[in-house]
């Protein structure tokens, strides 16, 4: 099949068949970043973080959703993309409460890893508080609604990888929470077979295993890309 | 407050840690009628930590304060390890000791040479613009040296353990994450000849000067009261576990051996409108009648030994100025204060001989298995307490904390009161009169709950107000 060539930042690069613009940008060595996305996993568009200008489009696009097409031409990296980036984050900020100091996944948190690079220095937006619960009933993970920014890996691995959609999203918008079989308690949701595939997508500290003090809790999300690849490839059939 | 009387401000009170205000009440013929300490700031860990996992809590609870992070991460650990309901490997109890010595080391050199040692060395009524550190560092270079490279020293033990000086979040239910490396070992090994030297010093000092501040030391908080903190089982001096020993103004020791997890047979808690710091006092006398002290000056008096040969002559010499009572002047909180440190240094040098401390084995790991715990040590300002109430998970439903600097305070307020009595005598007040009000304070070296370090660059302002309300004089500190 014929590669497609398009525009990235001024540059002419040649993207695989079928890749998005996220993944040409990959391809290529530029990066955008992103959270809701994970390699392995479907993709759902859902933090606009990785938004990029398209010429002729008045529009932002979201690179991870965005077919990558002969002669596109692209800017990942402008002052526009830059101050949504940053209200993005900080909205991110704003809705929850994440608090790094105190967070079982401060150093190991991918929000926090796109703030750093955003340079963000504070938050803009009057903070919300709102009063979430957390979730220790599983033996061996607890899910801190204060930390979840629905970016809903967690359902993803869960349903496309484990194949026990233990997780799913209820409510909306302010009140969208991620839940485990019918909204029961964790540990009464008897569709989870513990693998823990959740705690590794996660990207924040949401998802976090039973036990972890400050900033213990490292995700692997590594480990969702191997598996994935290997399947993929068939590696384990016979 | 008499009906027509005046009420003068101190606010905000310099060099201790927090923020806090002093006011006192005359009456109309200018005598101290009542005088308050009113801690001016809300934290509210005890609240917005409901609903957190117990795991998070050691972490959480240590941001409390930057100075004495340790001391709370230790105390929330001890209450976690009580509702594991382990015994944590004792490589891990050693561990937890050097690092609350090394707390203590710089917390008390802190006290002394940074926030008290511009009054002590340069003068209650010096200049005020350079009665601070950097006034010091002019006039004693020697000495302001000294004082930040011991601080510095007991600062590189909490960072050789933790991974770093402020807020490590090393300590956790069931013991710690990890054992001191090799390399950590000998390098503390090799600054424990200048510690103790800088420590030795700093007491001989204290020796010479105090001499000159014998009115301070009758003014500024002399009274008696209670005692009570840690002892070991056999009644020595301890800083991280042990039992609960109560002693009179006569040095009658009238509780002993109390479980620190009985804690509450002994302590109660009052409530005023004008202060956030709750008063605990001795349950059994009452309040306010049940106030105590805690803290170095109360620890010296409880024990009956130091562990280590220097401090323990030093400690004999410093009960010996009260002969064979207890030494009841708040002003020589310092002096103890110093004799800890040596006791301090002297102890770490013998710990980190100890193989233990390299040892891998310093975390046990268990569910939840009791639904409340308590966790008690000595922080530098006195005792302090973690009491948690979990659910069957592990999450909080309950916190109390009842930390040194509130234990301390009704003597703080009696200090102020006693001070201000003995100082204020009619309508014109000297700057250097109000120090020593301020001086009777920064001997207990509060905590209150800080984030924020306080020290001479503050602006003060007193206030003198007229029975109507108007300003009567003025004086302003930039």
């Amino acid at each position: 099949m014929k590669v497609t060539t398009l525009t990235i930042n001024g540059e002419l690069v040649s993207a695989s068949p079928g890749a998005t613009v996220l993944e040409a940008a990959r391809e290529n060595g530029i990066r955008i970043p992103t959270l809701c996305a994970l390699e392995g996993l479907s993709t759902v568009g859902a933090c606009r973080l990785c938004l990029v200008e398209v010429k002729g489009s008045p529009r932002l696009q979201p690179a991870c959703v965005t077919a990558a097409d002969e002669g596109m031409e692209v800017s990942t990296d402008t002052d526009r993309l830059r101050r949504y980036r940053s209200m993005i984050l900080e909205l991110l900020f704003a809705e929850r409460n994440h608090v790094c100091p105190v967070c079982v996944a401060n150093g190991h948190c991918e929000l926090q890893d796109r703030a750093r690079q955003a340079g963000m220095d504070h938050v803009r937006l009057p903070y919300q508080h709102p009063d979430l619960p957390v979730d220790i009933t599983h033996a061996r993970f607890g899910v801190d609604h204060n930390r979840c920014i629905l970016c809903t890996r967690c359902i993803r691995v869960c349903d496309e990888l484990e194949g026990a959609h233990t997780w799913d999203l209820a409510g909306r918008g302010t009140n969208a929470r991620v839940i485990t079989d019918l909204n029961q308690p964790w540990g009464d949701a008897v569709s989870c077979t513990s693998c823990g595939k959740c705690a590794e997508a996660c990207p924040t500290g949401a998802i976090f295993k039973q036990g972890s003090t400050v900033g213990e809790m490292e995700h692997r999300s590594d480990r969702i890309r191997f598996i994935s690849a290997a399947r993929a490839r068939k590696e384990w059939s016979p | 407050m008499t009906k027509k009387g005046r009420i003068l401000t101190i606010d905000p009170v310099t060099r201790l840690e927090g923020h806090a205000k002093i006011t006192l009440h005359l009456d109309d013929d200018g005598q101290v009628a009542d005088a308050r300490f009113h801690v001016t700031e809300f934290r509210g860990f005890e609240k917005f930590c409901e609903g957190r996992p117990l795991w998070e809590m050691p972490g959480i609870t240590g941001r409390i304060c930057g100075i004495c992070p340790v001391s709370h991460l230790l105390a929330s650990a001890k209450a976690g390890d009580d509702i594991l309901a382990v015994a944590i490997p004792p490589a891990a109890d050693k561990l937890r000791r050097l690092m609350n010595l090394g707390q203590i080391i710089q917390s008390h050199a802190l006290s002394f040479f940074h926030l008290s040692a511009p009054d002590l060395l340069l003068g209650m009524d010096s200049d005020p613009a350079k009665r601070n550190v950097f006034g010091l560092m002019a006039a004693e270079p020697k000495i302001a040296r000294d004082g930040i490279r011991l601080r510095q020293f007991g600062q590189e033990v909490i960072e050789a353990l933790g991974g770093k000086k402020i807020h490590p979040s090393w300590a956790v239910p069931g013991g710690v994450r990890a054992p001191l490396s090799e390399e950590s070992r000998e390098r503390l090994k090799a600054r424990l000849p200048e510690a103790l030297r800088i420590a030795e010093e700093a007491l001989e000092l204290f020796r010479k000067i105090s001499g000159r501040f014998s009115e301070e030391a009758d003014a500024l908080g002399n009274f008696p009261s209670l005692f009570l903190g840690l002892v070991t089982r056999d009644g020595g001096w301890e800083h991280y576990d042990g039992v609960l020993r109560v002693m009179d103004a006569e040095g009658a020791i009238i509780a002993d051996q109390v479980d620190p997890r009985e804690y509450r047979t002994l302590i109660a808690e009052a409530v005023e409108p004008w202060s956030y710091l709750k008063f605990p006092y001795y349950r059994k006398h009452g309040y306010p009648d049940g106030a105590y002290r805690v803290g170095p000056l109360a620890r010296l008096n409880l024990c009956e030994r130091m562990p280590t040969p220097l401090a323990e002559e030093a400690r004999r010499e410093f009960r010996r100025t009260a002969g064979d009572k207890p030494v009841t002047s708040s002003f020589f909180y310092h002096y103890a204060r110093l004799v800890e440190i040596i006791a301090s240094v002297e102890t770490a040098a013998t710990l980190l001989d100890d193989p233990d401390l390299l040892s891998s084995h310093v975390r046990a790991e268990a569910g939840i298995n009791r639904t409340s715990g308590v966790g008690v040590s000595e922080a530098p300002r006195g005792t302090l307490f973690h009491d948690y109430q979990v659910d069957e998970h592990g999450l909080i439903l309950k916190v109390n904390l009842i930390i040194a600097t509130g234990q301390n305070n009704l003597a703080m307020n009696r200090t102020v009161l006693q001070a201000a009595r003995h100082y204020i005598r009619n309508r014109k007040i000297p700057e250097g009169f109000l120090n020593r009000i301020e001086a009777g304070v920064r001997a207990f070296d509060p905590c209150l709950s800080c984030s924020t370090h306080a020290f001479g660059q503050m602006p003060l302002q007193v206030v003198l107000f007229g029975p109507e309300g108007e300003t009567l004089d003025e004086r302003t500190r930039e």
